[in-house]
């Protein structure tokens, strides 16, 4: 008998790891200032987003240059609903995901048509309509954006530090959800299917998998993961306009920076790569300019000498998997017989 | 009248667009590659030309005869120091590496030129026009443009079908491992096809600097409408990239007259619409 195990000793380690930073990340609201608070759940929107672009760009090999479509668009969606219908921004939250989803499937049956570089291209396009489409809405202030009112912000929680608290908590769980979800994808048949598109998309398809369907599908489920983590991002920002919602910068080449240093097709290489970007940003962003330069140039510095990334470096070398990912064959009567 | 006067205003803009898009559908073209900084080095083009419009006193028709060749230089070794390394069967590392180049470009010239505003002056012909049909007035300026645009991709066409280099430039498309085998430096005839891609771009630059203001921010949407050109027209054709160039200007100008909000959604809109009924484009020539 044989069958397949996940988990080895260095994602053991890794899983407890993850599960004690947990504890101490769900507790930030009694050992953090709001300054602190207000840092993580930021860090948590990043590392959510870089890890559904990695999904989309690493897996799937879809590389999009225009996730900030969805990002803008879950931002909408909350300030429509919560202004528009009276809507709690919470509930809103869960709905942009849906909607995200819905928009994404006509999105991607016309964009499909578009191959490789093309197809990312193709996506900035979209990005670029849903801009140009916000700033038409005068309801939503138009071209020059809006404030999410007072009365909604307090209709929250009862007071300030709570509701603080509550985006907080929420940024959390919205993040360990996404990545959650994204686990279980990858540990699953379709997951399997996924990294045979990743290693070899010829091989996959010859072997039976439905590229086509899988990428449409993946595409889907990131933009109903992207949409919701961009309302909660301006449900901390409490403004929008559709330059800072459908922004190529803060929305696509943070995160793509976020996944390339980290290592991209690696389920780990979004959140090393968070840690190290923020980690950057804290000690540079004086330099302003400067330090987008600096970026660009790392970026490519990675990608053409150390192209799988920081993680990539590291479990190479090791051989380590910081979550039960891989797949190994365990024989059971083997065993038995030692 | 008024709707023939905003055609042809339209058709005049996409000669512009269709040199925004030559340099992209050339070098897809020849390696496969979509340069994704394309849009900011039309940009810095446009800088270039600023300073040696105003270093030495010329005209920015003028300019052209140094810019040329400073750009074509810069994309030779853009490809022989860079984008060659990343070029194979993955399609990620060169798609990265031009968007680090085009995040690299825009915030250099950010921190050179500040995000002010810039424009070229090319003096008395900037108003110059005469009166086509009665009613109908084009711009002398923008014809020239438009010329400058038809003879470009003339001569692109030319290049590519009767020339030695064009003759490497499709040997190298149709099998690279074959022309390499034949004793073609692959290398040297990339970073040959960047150089020339680069050309047309500095001629793209110089023009688009002429005609509207200009500021370090605006290169992707330049890349955008080359690109949006470039599919409408089909992958792989010159001439399509003309008939692309113009079906989007036209479309802009048609858009713009109906509210000002709807210029860049009007040509959008018509590029998703080709694409939902002609993915192939107009003229294809290479599958993508």
């Amino acid at each position: 008998m044989t069958r397949v195990e996940h988990a080895t000793t260095s994602s053991r380690i890794g899983v407890t790891f993850v599960a004690v930073a947990l504890v101490l990340l769900a507790a930030a609201p009694y050992w953090g200032d709001r300054q602190t608070l207000r840092l993580l759940a930021e860090i948590y929107a990043f590392a959510a987003l870089a890890s559904l672009w990695n999904l989309l760009a690493g897996y799937a090999g879809l590389v999009s240059v225009g996730q900030q479509a969805f990002v803008g668009l879950g931002g909408y969606i909350l300030f429509a609903l919560a202004i528009l219908l009276g809507i709690h921004p919470i509930a809103a939250i869960l709905i942009a995901g849906p909607i995200g989803a819905l928009v994404a499937i006509p999105v991607a049956t016309l964009i499909f048509r578009l191959r490789g570089a093309y197809f990312a291209i193709g996506t900035w396009v979209v990005a670029e309509v849903f801009r140009l489409l916000a700033s038409q809405v005068s309801a939503l202030g138009g071209g020059s954006g809006i404030s999410l009112p007072a009365a909604v912000v307090v209709a929250m929680a009862p007071s300030r530090q709570l509701r603080e608290f509550e985006t907080y908590w929420l940024a959390l769980a919205l993040t360990v959800i996404v990545l959650g979800a994204i686990v279980t994808l990858l540990r699953s048949r379709h997951g399997l299917a996924l990294t045979a598109i990743r290693d070899n998309e010829m091989a996959a398809q010859s072997n039976g998998v439905d590229v086509w369907r899988i990428k449409f599908v993946v595409y889907v489920l990131t933009a109903f993961g992207t949409a919701m983590i961009g309302a909660l991002i301006f449900l901390q920002k409490l403004r929008i306009s559709p330059d800072t919602a459908f922004s190529v910068n803060d929305w696509t080449a943070f995160v793509i920076f976020i996944t390339v240093i980290g290592g991209i097709g690696r389920i780990e290489g979004p959140i090393i790569g968070t840690v190290v970007f923020f980690m950057l940003r804290q000690a540079l962003a004086d330099l302003g300019s400067l330090y987008l330069l600096m970026m660009g140039a790392v970026a490519i510095v990675v990608m053409l000498w150390a192209p799988k990334g920081l993680w990539g470096m590291i479990a190479d070398r090791f051989g380590w998997q910081a979550l039960p990912l891989q797949r190994h064959l365990v024989f059971e009567k083997e065993m038995e017989g030692q | 009248m008024l709707w023939f006067n905003i055609v042809m205003q339209g058709v005049l803009i996409g000669g512009l667009y269709a040199m925004f898009a030559a340099g992209l559908s050339l070098i897809f073209g020849v390696m496969r590659l979509v340069n994704i900084a394309h849009g900011d080095l039309i940009v810095l083009a446009a800088y270039v030309s600023l300073i040696v419009t105003q270093g030495m006193g010329v005209d920015p028709l003028t300019s052209l005869l140094l810019v040329v060749p400073i750009m074509a230089l810069i994309g030779y070794a853009l490809q022989r120091g860079l984008l060659n390394r990343t070029l194979g069967e993955d399609v990620l590392p060169p798609l990265l590496v031009t968007f680090g180049l085009s995040i690299i470009i825009q915030n250099g010239l950010l921190e050179l030129f500040t995000a002010d505003s810039r424009r070229l002056q090319a003096g008395a012909i900037e108003v110059q026009a005469f009166e086509l049909l009665e009613g109908v007035w084009i711009g002398v300026l923008p014809l020239i443009q438009f010329a400058i645009a038809v003879a470009v991709i003339a001569g692109l066409q030319l290049l590519f079908y009767h020339t030695a280099l064009g003759r490497a430039f499709r040997a190298t498309s149709d099998d690279q491992s074959v022309a390499q085998l034949m004793g073609l430096d692959t290398r040297h005839v990339f970073a040959m096809a960047m150089a020339l891609s680069l050309a047309v771009v500095a001629i793209a630059g110089v023009f688009l600097a002429v005609r509207t203001n200009f500021d370090p921010a605006i290169g992707p949407a330049r890349l955008i409408f080359g690109f949006e050109a470039v599919i409408i027209g089909g992958l792989g054709s010159m001439w399509g990239t003309l008939a692309g160039g113009i079906i989007l200007g036209v479309s802009q100008a048609i858009g713009a007259q109906i509210d000002p909000g709807w210029q860049l959604l009007a040509g959008h809109i018509v590029f998703l619409a080709i694409l939902a009924v002609r993915p192939q484009g107009f003229f294809p020539k290479v599958s993508g």
